[in-house]
Order: structure tokens, then sequence, then C-alpha cells
């Protein structure tokens, strides 16, 4: 059995504490927020709001109220707003607790490729990505333990153009949660039902294990 | 009396001409100043070496500039999304330079621009191909990169409230690049939605102060309809 994506995401906001500044990466990384609850956990938008609420709906879209996604937002009782200069100084000051990127591949030694798949891309599009990667004090990947086409994406070494190097602490995939440590992926969680043949034939490094292998629950469920 | 108002878009636009470094405020649509680009498509430029964090979205705004061809270089950190398939094809076939860098370096060139600092060190991006050919240097263990300050001839800005002093607010999250560029420009023009008496806006509420702008306009909204749309394949406007 593996997790979907809210499931995923519901097991990262089990693991962010009640008073982390936490950024978001566009995409499935926005999910995280769904499942924080009644915990205070103050999230960051690169494009200049600490603070940020749920998505806008209806007659409360206003388009200067946009996320990193540029869909509409709204900002709660306590948030602030600053150019983008401070924005990313937030980031690479160090001062983000955590940021969740999804990925395309991570490697062994905490690199990661989230931002292009093609060395010669002709429409290179970086972001925020590269910053909050090199700044944010942790980085966990939420992402697919492997590509649509079966293909690893934990791996010695990435092959598609880094976002950063060394910077990943946590990995959360549909059937594992994976820490990168001085030496390699060590798996914590897996998911019920499979196996670790399973879980390392479908990655493409070496797997250390825990000396306890707790299962990774659907939260969701 | 200073005064940095202007009733007319054309005059406020005046000395910007082909070949123009200039900037353009904005993340996504969120404080882009659309009446100051319809201007400029106006004004029929071309060459325009452009610096902006996004290429647009949609027949409008900045989108409209780059379809017009007046682009000749994009500074930004991310020409995807809306407009990805036009702005391939101007790199393929219409020689449309793009130079892309990271949003957080992008905009603290642009800080240091308008803050005399030629250039500084930064973690992001080391280690990537990003940082192939820079100069990088270790403290404290760690490697940076150098990054350069980023000026313009011109920066166009959209605030939301202003005095005739040229001192600027800025609406929610259509704050981001204005005032950096406000900073960094050498002539910066403004439109702002109300231009209010001298003293309407508390000290305290300013965000850039009126040191940076050289000129103001009121904004009129540009109706939709009123932007040219262009075909993509021949260039000529529909």
């Amino acid at each position: 059995m593996t997790l979907d994506r809210n499931a995923i995401a519901a097991r990262i906001a089990q693991d962010i504490p009640e008073g982390w500044f936490v950024n978001l990466g566009i995409g499935i990384p926005e999910l995280v927020a769904d499942h924080i609850g009644q915990k205070e956990v103050v999230f960051h938008s690169e494009n200049g709001i600490l603070g940020m609420g749920p998505a806008a709906q209806g007659d409360a879209v206003d388009w200067t109220m946009i996320n990193a996604g540029k869909k509409p937002i709204t900002a709660l009782p306590g948030a602030s707003y600053f150019d983008s200069a401070f924005s990313f100084s937030i980031v690479r000051g160090r001062h983000l607790d955590l940021c969740v990127l999804g990925a395309y591949q991570v490697a062994e030694n905490g690199d990661i490729a989230n931002w292009s798949r093609d060395m010669d891309d002709p429409l290179p599009a970086i972001g925020g990505a590269m910053d909050l990667a090199a700044g944010a004090q942790r980085i966990y990947v939420l992402m697919t333990h492997v590509e649509k086409s079966g293909a690893p994406r934990l791996l010695e070494r990435c092959t598609y153009p880094l976002t950063g190097a060394g910077v990943v602490s946590r990995i959360y995939t549909d059937m594992a949660v994976i820490e990168v440590t001085p030496d390699g992926f060590r798996v914590m969680e897996m998911a019920p039902g499979i196996t670790r043949e399973a879980l390392q034939a479908a990655s493409g490094a070496t797997l250390r294990f825990a000396d306890t292998v707790a299962e990774l629950q659907d939260l969701t469920a | 009396m200073l005064d940095r108002r202007c009733d007319r878009l054309e005059q406020a636009l005046d000395g910007i001409g082909s070949g123009a470094r200039l900037m353009i405020s904005g993340f996504g649509e969120a404080g882009r100043p659309n009446m100051l680009i319809k201007g400029l498509i106006d004004r029929g430029v071309t060459d325009l070496d452009l610096i902006s964090n996004n290429a647009g979205e949609g027949e409008t705004g900045l989108a409209a500039l780059i379809r017009a061809g007046m682009v000749r270089r994009l500074t930004c950190s991310f020409p995807r999304g809306a407009l990805a398939q036009v702005v391939e094809h101007f790199v393929r076939h219409r020689g449309l330079e793009l130079d892309v860098m990271p949003q957080g370096t992008l905009a603290e060139r642009l800080r240091a621009g308008g803050a005399g600092i030629p250039a500084f060190y930064t973690a992001t991006g080391y280690g990537t191909i990003y940082a192939d050919g820079k100069e990088t240097r270790e403290f404290d263990g760690r490697g940076y990169v150098m990054e350069t300050a980023i000026t313009a001839d011109f920066a166009l800005v959209k605030a939301h409230r202003a005095d005739r002093w040229g001192n600027l607010t800025y609406l929610n999250l259509a704050r981001n690049f204005s005032p950096l560029m406000a900073m960094a420009g050498k002539r910066t023009i403004v439109e702002a939605d109300e231009i209010l008496e001298l003293g309407a806006i508390a000290p305290e509420e300013v965000v850039t102060p009126g040191i940076f702008t050289d000129v103001l306009v009121r904004t009129v909204d540009v109706p939709d309809a009123d932007w040219p749309r262009y075909d993509l394949e021949t260039g000529a406007r529909k």
C-alpha cells in the first residue's frame, strides 16, 4: 500500500511543531498547510508575506493577494508584508525553520534537483527554489518514491541540474520516510505491505534501515 | 515647490528610447504598472533591455510588451508560467535573450544597485550550474557565489498611495520588487492609485521615501480592449 499526496502532506504536517516559520514550495507541498490543524505555524511566501492564510475564494479574491504560485490567498491576523529583498533576507538569513520542497531527484549526499530536467533548458525557470534550498534551516522533500516511468528519484547522484547541494535532511514519499545522513539514506518509516527489498528496488542508491523501522501511517484514513 | 506630479503619461515617459535598460515592478500581475507599460508600447520603442521578475500573463500588460517584440533581453527569475510558450517562441525565433537567476539573487542585486554596493556573496546557487563561471569564495567553511549589483536607466513602478514629494505606499503583496526598483532606477517613474495631499501619508507608513521618485502619474486603468494584440508567428499587429 502506498500513500496518496494528501497523506504524505499530512505525515509531514505531523512533524512540524507549533511556532515554526515555514515556507511551502509551489504545488504539492502547499497541501501540508491543510493538515496543520490547530497548531500555530507561520507560513512564509516568497513574494512578501509572513502569516499567509488559506486560499481565497469567491468575493475574497484580490489580485494583490497571491502566493508564490500566483494563486489568490488570504492573510491571517498577525500577518506582515515586506518587499522581495526583505523576503529573501528572511530566507537567506536562515530565519525559516523549514522549507518543504517537491523534487525530481534527491541524492544520498542531500543534493536536490527540482527546477529543470534539462541541462540545456531553453527556458530555465529558477524562481525562489535555489534561495529556499540554500537558506532554510531544514529542507524536507515531498515526492513520489519513483517517477511515472518507474525510474527511481532517490539516487547516488542527481542527473538533473541541482537546485541545492547537500541541503536535504528528510524525504517523505508515498512509500517511506527517509533521513539523509552522512552515511546516506536511512529509512525511518515504511508504508504497510512494502518490503525492504521492494523499497530498495525502487531506489537508485543503497538504503540503510533504522534499528526500528516504524509503520508509515496514513493519517488521513 | 517640490512636486513630482505629472498630468501627461507621454511626458512622464519622456526620454525612454529604443535600447533603454529599464526595470518593471511586479510579481505575477501584483504590482504591475500597466498604464506605464501601455504608454511604453504606444511610444513604439524597441530593443528594450528589460528587468522584471516574470514575463507576464495573457495578452495585456507586460505580456503585451513581450508579444509586441519590443524586448531584446529579459532579466528575470521565472520566465515560465502562463506565457511560457510565447517566451519560448521569442527565444527560439525572434532573438529574445534571457538572463535567468534565482529570485533572491535578482532582488538582492537590485537592492545592492540602489544601495551603492557593487557586489556581494550569497550561498544561493553554490554547487549548481548557475554558479558555473562565477567567482566563488568560502567564508567559515561555507561556499558562496559573488553577485554584482543591477541598476537601470529607468524604473517603472506601481504604488498604491503617493504624495507630491513622491512618498509611496503599496497595497498588500503588490509591494514585492517596487521599493527595490525605485531605488535602483536612475529615473524612477511611478504610477499610483491615489495622489494625496502632502502629510496625508503618515511618516511611519511611507515605504518608499520620495527621494527615489522622479515622476508621479495617477493610475488610469487600461481597458482590456485597448491593449494591442499581435500575431505570434508574424509579429504583426492584429
